[in-house]
């Protein structure tokens, strides 16, 4: 569901003459997000830090569901387990963002964000980072290596802040 | 609903990087001119709508310009997408006589003030913690990872996007009240540019601006006795689709088809016309893939032929679908899609700067890709 509170306002922008670099001088080392977990999705981010890659399904209709929320949109139950995944999957899309960013990415950038679908069930999708190893960077990859399709496996960053993300492997580096 | 009521009245202040006047003091400017252009006194207005993120209230709009008793307010949601939805409440307000004379705004600083996306604290609860820990932090990071995925799955290319951000800009050098009207751009500065999020560039994304845009609407017998030819308000809509996530759609069967699909289905099947019936085009252009999108959604062709459509000058003065007339948010301001709407009007009362001969039907959309809006005027 849409929530207000993410940035729908579409605007990044564009002149090109209003300041080429907005970001600089970036903060040295500044650190990159924590996820925020809302009642819904702290379950995911559980599971995670004990390297489990698990989505939320409906124990009444089966039906696998993301982003989690309260009950099943097709049979409308609020019965709910979590599954593991294979933790395998294929890139769907990806951008390199670059600058004006937050510091701690803009010091990264260009890096890659992903998005993949799982093998279980390619309608659910992650979004995510291309790395060569778990503690890598997230702009570790060469962007050559990028691609719609490309098979990947799942593997698991702590960052700095105690949590635990997803960061995604090229099954064939 | 169907031409029960008029848009009569159009207002906006100058556009630029930085205006010096607060939010507030602007959105009072461009109203009184929209009551001014339409010729109805402040006093007469009973109706307001305006955003969620529009900063200033009705209490101190009404209050400010000198509003009458005011019967019915309202605020949509969803930034650039509840543009025509502000006149969509109002004109189904002024039909069902819960009031007379309505007044539609959006005020912006958004040119010299702070990028939403830099809020960290607002920014990441629910759906952000699935996607802002991994860099995806901007609109622009997000509606790119649509686009690339629209590129892979039709062929569309740079030059498709290309042709939206020229179109834009081209409309824009004729319009002298565009921020971008003395700036052409060339297929080379297009291709040279700095990329903000690969496959985006610079030119793919609107302008950041200072600004603020309003309309008068008032019923369709109200209409004739006003100042200036009465542009029509013949359908309207808000879109909504199942399983929809907003900007990060990426989370159900079909991601690239977005809200413009649901709001189309709707607003032709309340109109007489059709979408080759349309003579012009305001389309949402916060980004440029949002136009062949949108151009699918709203029915112009067929699903994956959005890019296909730009070729061969179609959305320039004179080709298949004139698009943004004034330059749009690429080019002309960026206020959340408001101008799109005042556009809209000129092409109707025949007053624009790139006017398509003998315009009778302007279809304006809000912002694809969240929860949106559309409307069909005609004259
Ligand atoms: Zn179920």
């Amino acid at each position: 569901m849409a929530n207000t509170n993410t940035g729908v306002n579409t605007d990044v922008n564009t002149d090109t003459d209003a300041h080429a670099h907005p970001n600089a001088p970036a903060a040295p080392a500044a650190a990159l997000l924590s996820p925020v977990p809302d009642d819904d999705g702290a379950p995911f981010w559980e599971y995670t830090a004990q390297g489990e890659l698990r989505v939320q399904a409906c124990t009444q209709c089966d039906a696998l569901r993301f982003p989690p929320r309260p009950c099943c949109p097709h049979c409308q139950s609020f019965d709910s387990e979590w599954r593991r995944m294979s933790g395998r999957g294929r890139i769907w899309s990806y951008v390199f963002p670059h600058p004006p960013l937050l510091p701690g990415y803009a010091e990264l950038a260009p890096y890659n964000a992903i998005v993949v679908e799982l093998a279980e069930a390619p309608h659910i999708r992650l979004v995510g980072n291309l790395v060569t190893s778990p503690d890598a960077a997230l702009n570790s990859v060469d962007p050559a290596k990028l691609r719609i399709g490309a098979p990947v496996k799942v593997a698991f960053h702590n960052t700095d802040e105690g949590t635990t993300v997803p960061r995604w492997l090229l099954e064939r580096p | 609903m169907k031409d029960a009521t008029a848009i009569v009245g159009i207002g906006q202040t100058p556009f630029a990087k930085r205006l010096p006047e607060s939010e507030k003091a602007l959105a009072c400017r461009a109203i009184l001119r929209a009551l001014d252009d339409a010729g109805i006194a402040p006093s007469e207005v009973d109706a307001f709508a305006s955003y969620t993120m529009e900063e200033t209230d009705e209490v101190e709009v009404a209050k400010s310009i000198g509003a009458g008793d005011v019967t019915f307010f309202s605020k949509v949601g969803y930034g650039g997408g509840g543009s025509c939805a502000t006149v969509a409440h109002l004109a189904a307000a002024v039909a069902t006589g819960q009031a007379t004379v309505g007044v539609a705004w959006r005020s912006r600083k958004r040119g010299s003030g702070a990028r939403p996306w830099k809020n960290t604290s607002v920014q990441l609860p629910t759906p952000a913690q699935w996607t802002r820990p991994f860099g995806l932090l901007r609109p622009a990071d997000e509606i790119g990872m649509l686009a690339r995925r629209y590129m892979h799955e039709y062929g569309a290319t740079r030059d498709h996007l290309f042709n939206v951000a020229l179109a834009c800009r081209n409309r824009a050098n004729q319009n002298p009240a565009a921020m971008m009207y003395e700036r052409p751009l060339t297929r080379e500065m297009y291709m040279t540019a700095r990329w903000i999020s690969d496959p985006l560039c610079l030119f793919d994304n609107c302008l950041e601006t200072d600004g603020a845009l309003a309309c008068v609407i008032v019923s369709a017998d109200r209409a004739r006795d006003c100042r200036q030819k009465p542009v029509y308000v013949h359908a309207a809509a808000q879109g909504l689709p199942a399983q929809h996530h907003g900007m990060v759609n990426y989370w159900n069967d079909d991601p690239l088809t977005g809200p413009a699909w649901t709001a189309a289905q709707h607003l032709w099947k309340t109109a007489d016309l059709c979408p080759q019936d349309v003579d012009v085009a305001q389309i949402y252009d916060a980004f440029t893939p949002l136009i062949p999108l949108s151009l699918e959604g709203y029915g112009f062709c067929e699903r994956g032929e959005g890019a296909a459509f730009t070729e061969g000058g179609a959305l320039e003065i004179g080709g298949r679908l004139p698009l943004n007339t004034s330059g749009g948010g690429l080019s002309e301001a960026y206020v959340h899609g408001f101008n799109l709407i005042n556009e809209g009007v000129k092409q109707l009362r025949g007053t624009s700067t790139a006017q398509v001969p003998d315009a009778s039907t302007c279809l304006v959309t809000a912002g694809e890709g969240v929860p949106t809006s559309a409307l069909l005027l005609r004259s």
